[in-house]
């Protein structure tokens, strides 16, 4: 089975959209989103059954309990991350600054302090006719790495023969775009033309260097700034990176969208430029 | 002398895990004995380091030789710093791999891969 | 006029920078504070003049050789597994998270604490705006005590501070929307804005930070975000449509406002209500 992974750095850049038709268009049976912040992509592929739901534990998170409490502050001052709070006389945790460190827990003279299981997001599995598998992180989590991890694993273990997989790839380059990458046979970079955009482009294409994958690149929205699109055709000729396509900016793809349906369902000019991204970069994955 | 093998159950019919870090079991042959134990890898639900604590895991069992299909840069210098030989394995038979292994057919492990620094790679 | 004005949104991409960038020019003597510290985008419209950059650091141990005995107490209290014990003590610096613990819980006292670099703020100057910047070292887990810094700068700031937040909802954002005495939600048209408009929502009324909401990209079609804010009787501050001269503008990293972008009213109209709403 192959695994395409869709990147973008810059968010805001189309990676949902271009997944979306892809996932259309290759009638791939299998497919997940790696972008646990925001997750969108259940938005334009709807989905018929109820999904499984697993609940993901983040870090624990340390709780004070107020009648073993003597108000002595010493978790206040070793506190590394200003976790603890001090309001009224009471002293209390932060569930959003804490780390689950457990250095107030240990050195309570009292024992006042306990770490509790924390539940940092929840995952969803779809299956049906294909398998979809998603999550959402809780709002004020840390690091979103391992859930992604996780949602990519319950797409694995679900699998049967799929032939393709395609992942839509958390935004950013940190470590969830890390996660999403792991594991994956070839990357498309949706672009944005524009100059944070390119710089976030470049980022991008570092970090997945790294990983040996198959790269390509396609330009979202071209016709808003063909000059930067050209510029980003050349970085492509200049590092020897496929460039599989471009796309114009649709108010059509808009429509679409917001009812629900990819841009390849859908007669319109975004929607032609997807088919034949998809036409090039099927060689790219399925090349040897 | 201990050899651990990272699998998916805990009987031995089971097959390799192709995770090191976050297999679910290590299955331990004692070559003295010749018998296998197997222990659960209690660093696979970690958010982060999980290859760091299962190394950690298994050289505080002992272990001296680790037989896997691929291990992290992080869990790789643990054990290297305490000695611990990798081998890589072939094909997914946990049993078949400790034989290879006793009949010197097994390669050792050269290729370690980044770590995925704290995402649960 | 001192206040501080976060602009954020559920979804990257849909025009925080360029609302924070083109409000703090219009507000003519004003701070930008870029809390995207995974990826700052502020600077590359402002190509400020950089007055002094500082490198931030976070803590992590340092083993003292002669005094460990192996213990392993470290070992066994580090939540995050960035200690580990071979033939001697290994510390794994991208893996920790600066707790401190295993300093403070070690019974020989071999452990001190040394200096980890993640990242830099840069202090800038770009016409009559003062631009504070924060980039994290690629790879570095958590960008929050770079935000920290950011904030601690402008904390007794005198005048208008704009601060762009980092995109979504998770502990970046809420470090950057900590001090924030109003809030600019900016949403794009799509179900992807409208959705994550909600999200985004949800934290500012946790935090209970009045706010308002920009509206970007519009077109003549429906607009689910727009329909989201009357279902929820959140005020929207202003309408930017979308049109290819301000696109152009943008993606060739030119502040509208610098420019004299035709429509450039949009923006200081857009100054003029957060001005009373903060007042």
């Amino acid at each position: 089975m192959k695994r395409l992974v869709i990147l973008s750095g810059k968010g805001g850049t189309g990676k949902t959209t271009v997944a979306g038709a892809l996932i259309g268009l290759s009638k791939a049976k299998a497919y997940a989103d790696c972008d646990v912040d925001a997750p969108n992509l259940h938005l334009i592929i709807s989905q018929k059954a109820e999904p499984k739901k697993t609940d993901f534990y983040g870090m624990q998170k340390a709780e004070i309990s107020q009648d073993i409490c003597t108000k002595c502050g010493l978790c206040k001052v070793k506190c590394r991350f200003d976790a603890i709070k001090n309001q009224n006389g009471k002293y209390f945790v932060d569930m959003f600054s804490c780390e689950g460190c457990g250095v107030c827990e240990t050195f309570c003279p009292v024992n006042a302090i306990e770490l509790h299981k924390n539940i940092a997001g929840e995952l969803f599995l779809y299956h049906g006719n294909s398998v979809f598998s998603t999550a959402k992180l809780k709002m004020g989590s840390g690091t979103s790495g391992k859930l992604v991890t996780e949602v990519k694993k319950q797409l694995s273990q679900a699998l049967n023969d799929e032939k393709l997989a395609i992942i839509d790839g958390s935004p950013g380059i940190g470590c969830p775009v890390i996660a999403s990458l792991s594991g994956a046979d070839a990357v498309l970079i949706v672009a944005e033309p524009s100059v944070s955009g390119i710089s976030d482009m470049e980022r991008i294409i570092h970090t997945a260097k790294h990983f040996g994958v198959k790269i390509a690149v396609c330009v979202n929205k071209y016709d808003t700034n063909e000059a930067n699109t050209k510029r980003i055709e050349k970085f492509c000729k200049q590092n020897r990176l496929p460039f599989v396509g471009k796309i114009p900016y649709d108010i059509n793809a808009q429509k679409a969208i917001n009812q629900g349906k990819t841009i390849a369902e859908v007669d319109c000019s975004s929607g032609d430029a997807v088919k034949k991204i998809y036409n090039e970069i099927k060689k790219i994955i399925f090349e040897n | 002398m201990k050899i651990a093998v990272p699998v998916n159950d805990n009987n031995t019919k089971t097959e390799i895990c192709p995770s090191f870090g976050r297999t679910p079991f290590y299955m331990i042959k004692d070559t003295v004995s010749n018998a296998f134990d197997f222990i659960v890898n209690e660093a696979a639900e970690s958010i982060g380091g999980a290859g760091i604590k299962a190394a950690q895991l298994l050289l505080d069992k002992n272990v001296e030789i680790v037989l896997t299909p691929r291990c992290g840069e992080n869990s790789a210098k643990v054990l290297a710093d305490a000695s611990v030989k990798l081998y890589r394995t072939q094909g997914n038979s946990a049993m078949e791999n400790f034989d290879l292994y006793e009949k010197g057919k097994l390669e050792p492990l050269t290729n370690i891969h980044p770590g995925f620094h704290g995402h649960g790679g | 006029m001192a206040a501080k004005i976060a602009v954020l949104s559920g979804k990257g991409g849909t025009g925080k920078t360029l609302v924070s960038v083109n409000l703090a020019l219009a507000a003519n003597k004003a701070v930008y504070v870029d809390c995207d510290v995974e990826e700052p985008n502020g600077h590359l419209f402002f190509k400020p003049t950089t007055i002094k950059k500082e490198d931030i650091f976070v803590k992590i141990p340092s083993i003292d050789k002669n005094l460990c005995t192996g213990c392993k107490k470290c070992v066994e209290f580090c939540k995050f597994n960035a200690l580990a014990y071979a033939k001697e003590l290994i510390v794994f610096d991208e893996v920790c998270h600066s707790c401190g613990g295993c300093v403070m819980i070690c019974p020989q006292k071999a452990l001190n604490e040394k200096d980890k670099f993640i990242g830099t703020v840069k202090t800038g100057i770009s016409e009559n705006v003062k631009t504070i910047t924060g980039e994290l070292k690629t790879g570095e887990a958590s960008g929050v005590p770079i935000i920290k810094n950011l904030l601690n700068k402008v904390k007794d700031e005198k005048e208008l501070v704009f601060i762009d937040c980092p995109p979504g909802s998770a502990c970046t954002v809420m470090e950057s929307i900590a001090d924030a005495d109003f809030c600019l939600l900016v949403a794009e048209p799509t179900v992807f804005g409208s959705h994550n408009l909600e999200m985004v929502y949800e934290l500012i009324k946790v935090f209970k930070k009045p706010c308002a909401v920009v509206l970007n990209k519009t077109t003549q079609e429906k607009n689910p975000s727009e329909e989201f804010c009357i279902k929820n009787g959140i005020i929207i501050f202003q309408k930017i449509p979308f049109d290819q001269e301000l696109g152009e503008l943008n993606s060739n990293g030119k502040i509208a406002v610098r420019e004299n972008y035709s429509k450039k009213s949009l923006f200081y109209d857009l100054l003029d209500k957060v001005r009373e709403a903060v007042k």
